[in-house]
């Protein structure tokens, strides 16, 4: 990271130290930093997006019907929400290096990989926390539903829409999952700077490099983001429809 | 409008037991229909498949002489079910649902849903929250949201059960008006309830009718001693 920051002509504890010139560092309008940010949110939010896609519509299926291997298939999705990042980095390394099956498509160490390897990662949680927000749901709305005439299409949507913070819940837990994981990013990206660095892989290099104002820096953008979401969603979730 | 909704020879098995057997009823329009029984007498399992909910294992049932499948019940009958659900939203949007769904024009949804709050009495709660209404006032919704429909037939599912007196008799009232226009059976094992409300009685006594009469006949002449034990509050079972 070109990142330069003077010597202090005062003596603090590194953590202070290291809070004061994280706001310097904020307030400056660092590009190198803001484009970090900027390339974390669009890795991450693509990532779960994408993941969205097909997770939301497996979970409704997984919650609306029975099918013989249903309970094997949502127990498969549970234990994979803790699968270890760089578990799952490594074998998507393989898949996407040269030597490897989608090698061809050379994208290893492009933010595109880190867009798969988060949309893997975070599948697990979305599915799984979207299926236990529509199996919640009370199932008399089913019934109800029905003896007002809907069709099977229109209850599974009125479940839906009874669950749907819990699925905005779901999709939030997923970018934040995908926005703070540093496995993927590091294996898939390869924290190539101006390209493929992110806030993980940033704090992670600046720290082994001494550099802990810088990481306390990127820290707190990482934590405000996460944090300042989370409010959104929830004051947007209180607030009279 | 029907004048006359049967169920014939119906039967209903659920995990080898039964729940109903050989069951025969009527009921006209214009005239609350009461099925009472003691509770797992099948009530419910008979109005769910009266509404098309659930499908019977042998019978069918007829309208006007004509036999209606499931898919066909559910466009001529509706529930009201003891615990009354309501969706999220507004009364409006939960008494607009149905007709939503059967894609209403916006003005026809508008005039259903202020002539099904009129009847109800609950002019001026469009907007509120229906969750956040007392159970009194969402079992008037849950109403409100059926009569919308204009179905031909109401099946009613032990609508005062939850409900303090005050309440259970604006539901009351509101269910003697509906059967003006239409089919009405009410499945409750309160008794004066039934006396109250209905024109006949069926009772219904371990998924099986053992009687079926006017009201003032079912009480002061009960052909079945079953029914007289259950008029009488010693019925064991």
């Amino acid at each position: 990271m070109g990142l330069d920051y003077g010597e202090e002509d005062f003596v603090l504890d590194p953590i202070s130290e290291g809070v004061i010139r994280a706001i310097q560092l904020i307030l400056s309008g660092d590009p190198e930093v803001y484009g970090i940010t900027a390339l974390s949110l669009f890795v991450s939010i693509s990532g779960t997006l994408l993941s969205s896609v097909w997770s939301v519509p497996l979970s409704a299926v997984l919650a609306f019907r029975n099918f013989p291997g249903r309970g094997v298939i949502k127990g498969l999705f549970n234990a994979l929400i803790g699968i270890p990042t760089v578990a799952l980095g490594l074998c998507l390394y393989l898949l996407l290096s040269r030597s490897g099956p989608f090698g061809i498509l050379q994208l290893l160490y492009t933010p595109y990989a880190i867009i798969i390897g988060q949309c893997v990662l975070v599948t697990p949680i979305i599915v799984s926390f979207t299926t236990s927000a529509l199996e919640s749901v009370d199932p008399d709305l089913r019934t109800l539903a029905r003896t007002l005439g809907a069709s099977s299409r229109q209850t599974d949507a009125v479940v839906l829409r009874e669950a749907q913070w819990g699925v905005v819940l779901a999709v939030l837990a997923a970018f934040n999952r995908a926005f703070a994981e540093l496995g993927v990013a590091m294996m898939l990206g390869g924290n190539i700077r101006n390209f493929t660095r992110v806030l993980t892989t940033a704090i992670a290099l600046q720290t082994a490099m001494g550099e802990i104002a810088v990481s306390i820096a990127l820290s707190i953008i990482l934590l405000a983001i996460v944090v300042s979401l989370s409010i959104v969603i929830n004051i947007a979730r209180k607030s009279p429809r | 409008m029907i004048s006359h909704l049967e169920a014939q020879g119906l039967t209903k098995m659920y995990d080898g037991s039964l729940a109903l057997e050989q069951v025969d009823v009527r009921a006209s329009t214009r005239q609350v229909t009461s099925v009472v029984g003691v509770n797992g007498a099948g009530k419910t399992t008979l109005l769910r498949i009266l509404a098309g909910l659930d499908t019977p294992s042998e019978g069918k049932i007829v309208m006007d002489a004509r036999e209606l499948g499931v898919e066909e019940l559910r466009t001529h009958c509706t529930m009201i079910f003891q615990k009354s659900v309501m969706f999220s939203g507004t009364v409006y949007d939960n008494v607009a649902y149905g007709l939503r769904i059967n894609q209403s024009s916006k003005q026809n949804i508008q005039d259903r849903v202020g002539m099904a709050l009129a009847m109800v009495n609950l002019n001026g709660f469009e907007k509120r929250k229906a969750r956040n209404l007392s159970s009194g006032e969402q079992q008037r919704v849950a109403i409100a949201r059926a009569l919308a429909l204009e179905r031909a037939v109401l099946l009613i599912d032990e609508p005062t059960a939850n409900l303090d007196p005050a309440n259970a008799i604006i539901v009351e009232q509101i269910i003697r008006k509906s059967a003006e226009s239409r089919v009405v059976l009410l499945s409750t094992h309160n008794l004066p309830q039934a006396r109250r409300l209905s024109h006949r009685i069926i009772h219904l006594h371990s998924g099986r009718v053992v009687e079926e009469q006017d009201t003032a006949s079912f009480f002061a002449n009960p052909r079945d001693e079953r029914t007289r034990l259950f008029i009488s509050g010693e019925l064991q079972f």
